[in-house]
């Protein structure tokens, strides 16, 4: 059996999942619950000065996928609504009763050194194992000068991160909130004001959806609503790009990451590994399941790593990283293209429609004597983009497949048709 | 054989009954596979694996199914169940875990759970370590009688846990009714073999063929010679009508033909009857009837003495029946079997009705039906006779009785499966076996620590 048990930032834990700032760890009652369900973390929901914040009712909008399948759900609850003490009490607690997972406290407090320096000593008297900085709140307190409003102005994560380091001694994670343009910006001033590590992504600003009859945003409070914070696992995407994006920079290479937005199973969180994160957090998953989802998480990656031959996470961190590159770099001599298995095409036309209508007129249509159809790929007009194979409703149906070559890798670096080329 | 009794070999031809008996529930497809994965709803607490007697975590494993991890799901089933494949395809699911799935509440179907526990099971990755680690050697040896699924399951967690087992199994071959019994288009190309063969590769299980416990052994034998005996030897014996011609030539036990049919080489060299009449009302009455359409019989009739719904096939069993053109005759109480030394002609029942007081009772008409062939499939009873004289005490269904750690009355003597009180189904013997094994070797270590 694979080895799931890793460090970050020197912290041990007994795998590589932790649960992300959120209500799944607001207070002791839940992440009691996880750590009995077999998370090796968490990061406790974040805490701000007294008096906490009051939230509103109604506080979810979802994005279904057919069938009811939650694909994303927003939401615009702010931070911890519990006082600070009973926070710190039950954290100091939890803390000591499980002493082999980790706990980090998420903060999140005014734009203030003062703000900071009367709050890191009451963290750091819990014995809680690092904290991370909430930059990432896209509703509500950002507003109120704290959260993405932080987040946004990399001077400022800059600062307050250098305020941490000086009034707390143990490690501080910086958690970047998705909502800005260039990702690397914030992590780089992360890493300026001195943070062990980024954490990312935090939610993306969003409507789910419109209530057509009352002309309200969702979630609706009272027949209005306000944009909230996007998560779950159609976060993933944009969550893996740009944990890529800082692992690939060479001024943040070296910077830990921990990766979060939509991990949902093992296979999310090797994804995420493998792109440059040494653990992963999740929030929504176990929302949606409930706690039991890390035994799929642990077993999965477990079972995964072992038919691999990795034995311990180091074995495949970051692995992806040298395949991750800038578009300029990619071969131009390399061609695919689709292959229609007639045995397992349904004959539902759809990658006709797309490839006829919208890409590259590359599949025919054959009426077959017996009155069905036969839609084949004409090699030549194939361009392997790849949107048949995308809207094709079975698994096997159509493989998209290497076409030998024998030309050299030629990048649009030195392609003969870019105009800047540059000469080898 | 006499022309009036029309009882033939070669009905069908060959290749027609081997089209017949091809697996009931072919395997899944890969989409089919992820359609019927994604239906799960990873259920908090979840109704199924309460109602499964191994208490497989099925969400779990449907989910590592569907996060493309089937070595996983394969394992997380045969943890709980090593018996898990043949399970897959012999459990009544409809009465277990499919029946309280909560997809049926809104959407009248189940999330395929048999057909996603047999695609995990197969697809085990064979290049990967066998899945379960033989704990060091305890030194205790235990014997366990009967190589049927309780014995088996017994013996498997026994030897997980590093005791050493004797398995004691009369007949020639291991599997018990998975072998001999189960219908044959429920269990295709040899599996109960192969998934014995699976089962022993933990090592530290020896099978002594052909060797009958108060033939070759005695009780007292096993006791004194092993640390602990798990008795798992099934039901041998047969309920009987107790009617006239019941002894007559054409008037078959079920099981024994099933038997006949699990092991023959051709099936079309058994003898069929033309006209064919079942007595009983269980999963082996509709294994028979089917089983016997299958191989050409013209007429199968299910003839049970009270209504349908009392009977203890389950609905879908019946729908098979049906499907494969079997009648079904009720209200009919076994009267006489009419017939001669050179065979049957037909057989007499009385109408039943049930009295004011819902009792059932006959009435005076009677209902007469041709037939070949008589087959009893009216339950198997437990024998206790090669347990010899001091044999442990039995229940009030006469078979052995047992306590909450599956221990008889004999002190060290286990006994689970279809010789104790249950509802006679491979996973609940599967789920004896894991229960005993776990008491057995929880009271072997507590003697090993007082030295
Ligand atoms: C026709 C038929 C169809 C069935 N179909 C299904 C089905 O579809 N699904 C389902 O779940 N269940 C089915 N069952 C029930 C199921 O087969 C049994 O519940 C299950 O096999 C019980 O397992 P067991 O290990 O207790 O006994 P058995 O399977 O009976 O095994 C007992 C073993 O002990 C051996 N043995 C017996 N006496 C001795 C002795 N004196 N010494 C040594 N060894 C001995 C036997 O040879 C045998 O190997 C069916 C039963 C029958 C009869
Ligand atoms: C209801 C809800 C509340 C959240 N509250 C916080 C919070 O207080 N602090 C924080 O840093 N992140 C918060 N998050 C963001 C999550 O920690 C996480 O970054 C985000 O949901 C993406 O991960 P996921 O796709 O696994 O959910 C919240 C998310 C949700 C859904
Ligand atoms: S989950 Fe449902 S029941 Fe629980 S607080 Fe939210 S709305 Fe209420």
């Amino acid at each position: 059996m694979a080895d799931l048990s890793c460090e970050f930032l020197g912290i041990k834990s007994i795998n590589p999942f932790w649960l992300a700032s959120a209500p799944p760890t607001d207070k002791a009652y839940n992440v009691v619950r996880a750590f009995e369900a077999g998370w090796g973390g968490v990061v406790w929901k974040t805490l701000g000065e007294d008096p906490a914040p009051i939230n509103v009712s109604s506080r979810y909008g979802v994005h279904y996928g057919q069938n009811r399948q939650v694909m994303g759900f927003n939401n615009i609850e702010l931070i911890t609504d519990r006082p600070l003490q009973v926070n710190l009490d039950e954290i100091t607690q939890v803390k000591k009763d499980w002493p082999d997972r980790v706990i980090i406290v998420s903060l999140m407090v005014p734009c203030e050194e003062e703000s900071w320096k009367n709050i890191l000593p009451l963290v750091e008297a819990t014995g809680a194992d690092g904290i991370e900085l909430n930059f990432g709140c896209p509703h509500g307190m950002p507003e109120r000068g704290m959260g993405a409003a932080v987040g946004q102005v990399p001077d400022y994560i800059e600062m307050v991160t250098r305020w941490c380091k000086q009034y707390y001694s143990k490690p501080v994670i910086v958690k970047l909130t998705p909502n800005i343009t260039d990702v690397r910006m914030p992590a780089q001033a992360a890493l300026r004001g001195g943070a062990d590590a980024v954490s990312l992504i935090n939610t993306i600003n969003s409507i789910t959806s419109v209530n057509l009859d009352t002309m309200s945003p969702e979630p609706s409070v009272d027949g209005k609503g306000t944009h909230g914070g996007y998560c779950g696992s159609a976060v993933k995407p944009i969550a893996l790009s740009m944990v890529s994006e800082i692992a690939r920079d060479p001024i943040t290479a070296k910077l830990p990451i921990s990766g979060i937005g939509g991990v949902s199973n093992w296979r999310d969180a090797a994804e995420f590994i493998s792109l440059g994160a040494t653990n992963v957090q999740v929030c929504t998953a176990a929302m949606l399941y409930g706690f039991k989802i890390v035994t799929e998480m642990c077993d999965g990656l477990s079972d995964w790593m072992d038919k691999q031959g990795h034995k311990s996470i180091n074995d495949f961190a970051g692995a992806a990283i040298p395949n991750t590159t800038d578009w300029k770099h990619l071969n131009m001599n390399y061609n695919r293209i689709a292959v229609i298995d007639q045995d397992n095409c349904i004959e539902c036309g759809r990658c006709f429609a797309a490839c006829e209508d919208t890409s590259h007129q590359a599949i025919k249509i054959t009426e077959v004597a017996d009155g069905t159809r036969k839609f084949s790929v004409i090699d030549e007009e194939c361009v392997g983009c790849n949107l048949c194979q995308v809207t094709c409703p079975e698994p096997e149906a159509i493989a998209m497949v290497d076409v030998p070559t024998d030309k050299p890798h030629l990048s649009w670096l030195h392609h003969p048709s870019n105009p800047y080329r540059e000469t080898p | 054989m006499s022309l009036n009794h029309d009882i033939q070999t070669n009905r069908l031809l060959d290749e027609t009954i081997n089209d017949n008996f091809v697996d009931m529930a072919p395997p899944m497809s890969e989409k089919q596979v992820l359609v019927a994965s994604e239906r799960c709803l990873f259920c908090y607490d979840a109704p199924c694996i309460t109602a499964c007697p191994t208490g497989i975590d099925i969400p779990l494993f449907i989910r590592k199914i569907n996060t493309g991890n089937a070595h996983g799901a394969a394992k997380e089933i045969l943890s709980a169940n090593i018996l898990g494949g043949s399970c897959a395809r012999v459990c009544p699911t409809e009465t277990l875990c499919e029946e309280v799935c909560v997809r049926n509440t809104s959407e009248g179907a189940p999330v395929d759970i048999s057909g996603l526990q047999r695609y995990a099971v197969d697809h085990i990755d064979t290049q990967m370590p066998y899945p379960f680690t033989r704990k060091a050697e305890t030194g205790k040896h235990v014997a366990v009688v009967g190589a049927g699924p309780a014995g088996l399951a017994c013996a498997h967690r026994l030897a997980c846990e590093g005791h050493q087992v004797t398995i004691y199994e009369a007949a020639a071959k291991p599997g018990g009714l998975n072998e001999y019994g189960i219908a044959q288009y429920k269990l295709v190309d040899d599996y109960t073999q192969k998934e014995i063969e699976f089962v022993l590769q933990i090592g530290g299980i020896e099978i002594k063929y052909q060797t009958a416990l108060g033939k070759d052994v005695t009780l007292t034998q096993l006791r004194n010679d092993h640390d602990a005996v798990f008795i798992g030897i099934g039901m041998s014996d047969v309920n009987n009508m107790g009617i006239p011609g019941e002894d007559l030539p054409g008037v078959i036990d079920a099981v024994d033909y099933i038997s006949d049919l699990r092991q023959a080489d051709k099936m079309s060299d058994l003898p069929v009857g033309r006209r064919v009449i079942v007595i009983g009302a269980g999963m082996t009455a509709i294994d028979i009837a089917v089983q016997s359409k299958k191989l050409g019989a013209e007429q199968v009739s299910i003839v049970y003495r009270r209504d349908i719904s009392a009977m203890g096939a389950s609905g879908h069993e019946r729908e098979l029946a049906l499907q494969n053109g079997v009648n079904f005759e009720l209200n009919a109480q076994p009267h006489e079997i009419i017939g001669d030394d050179n065979g049957i002609t037909s057989m007499q029942f009385k109408r039943t009705k049930n009295d004011d007081n819902g009792k059932l009772v006959a009435t005076d008409e009677v209902l007469s039906i041709e037939c070949d062939v008589v087959f009893k499939a009216i339950g198997q009873k437990y024998d206790g006779s090669p347990l010899g004289d001091d044999a442990p005490d039995l229940c009030k269904r006469r078979r052995i009785a047992v306590d909450d750690n599956f221990q008889s009355s004999l002190a060290g003597v286990y006994a689970g499966g279809d010789c104790i009180d249950g509802k006679d189904l491979v996973v609940e013997a599967v789920d004896h076996g894991n229960k005993a094994a776990a008491a057995i070797h929880l009271k072997l270590s507590l003697h090993t620590t007082k030295g």
